[in-house]
């Protein structure tokens, strides 16, 4: 006991922390990839083909609401975290499940919004700017569903693993994951939907 | 001990207090962008000005209040990472409006020798 645990905790945190860094290293070259698809887009977000605009195409209101959703689940994941730390595993879980629904809740919008647009005509191949479209929040899109597959696997190690510092390692790195979405989309309702409704 | 909460990770780790002051000024810094495209009567100019500076204001709540990015020891290696991506972006992104900026510039029938940005 005694000097022998310390010592054996002290390793523990030196695997979560260099894990998290890990993931942290991961995250930026995930922000590279974001700006090389945000270049993209704008680049050819004028190309519009003869096909309708950003302007003609994008309901603001619509486009909050998903922001909405996502930056509440970003704070319930917050909480989630405040839990972890005080070890209250039903808590934790609580918190995982109303972020997963929001999460949900933002996917099932945009999705909405990219079937309404494509049974429009107005999909990916209509012109260079909707390529670019849904190439960038698609790949966003893509991101948060992960994240949401993620979120599921973490619940069900939670409820039968217990918050092991394993388990709170992976937790730690899907809140990092989870609240870089929510940044990138700030980058994705200003250049896009914004920038797009003022043209 | 394997329920012992994991601290001094570099993860950094914020209260209910920072998250929901980090919340409340994101709900803010949100609603003046989408106000000022749909309300306001404000010169095209000066809403992308204020749109943008919300923005890069929110990134930056962000990073502070949920990601928990500060400038303490155990986060040094984090921000040089950041810091370091932040160039790789300016470049990519800098670079490729630059240039395809000017392509569109030249592609046209007037163009002239000072070009669009003023840079030859």
């Amino acid at each position: 006991m005694g000097a022998g645990h310390a010592h054996a905790h002290d390793h523990e945190q030196e695997a979560v922390s260099n894990s998290v860094f890990g993931f942290w290293i991961y995250i930026m070259t995930d922000c590279v990839l974001f700006a090389t698809v945000f270049v993209g887009y704008v680049v050819l977000s004028h190309n519009y083909a003869g096909g309708p605009t950003g302007k003609e195409l994008f309901d603001l209101p619509y486009a909050f609401g998903e922001t909405m959703f996502l930056l509440f689940s970003s704070v319930t994941y917050g909480f989630a975290m405040l839990a972890m730390y005080r070890g209250n595993r039903k808590q934790v879980l609580a918190w995982l499940a109303v972020t997963f629904l929001l999460g949900l809740g933002f996917i099932s919008m945009e999705l909405h919004e990219f079937t309404g647009m494509i049974m429009e005509g107005n999909g990916p191949d209509r012109s260079a700017f909707l390529s670019g479209f849904f190439t960038l929040v698609g790949t966003h899109g893509a991101h948060v569903s992960v994240g949401l597959l993620w979120m599921a696997v973490m619940m069900g190690q939670v409820m039968t693993k217990g918050l092991s510092t394993r388990v709170q390692s992976r937790l730690m790195r899907l809140s990092m994951f989870w609240h870089f979405l929510d940044v990138i989309w700030i980058g994705v309702f200003t250049v896009v939907y914004l920038m797009g409704v003022l043209q | 001990m394997s329920h012992a909460a994991i601290d001094s990770t570099g993860a950094g780790h914020g209260s209910l207090r920072t998250y929901l002051i980090g919340f409340g000024l994101a709900v803010v810094l949100t609603v003046i962008p989408f106000a000022l495209v749909m309300y306001s009567d404000w010169p095209t100019q000066y809403i992308v000005y204020g749109v943008f500076a919300a923005a890069v204001v929110q990134i930056l709540v962000h990073l502070h209040y949920f990601l928990h990015l500060d400038r303490s020891s155990d986060q040094s290696w984090n921000v040089a990472a950041i810091a370091l991506t932040a160039i790789a972006i300016v470049v990519v992104v800098g670079g490729s409006l630059w240039v395809m900026i000017e392509l569109h510039y030249y592609m046209q029938p007037h163009a002239m020798l000072t070009g669009p940005l003023g840079l030859g």
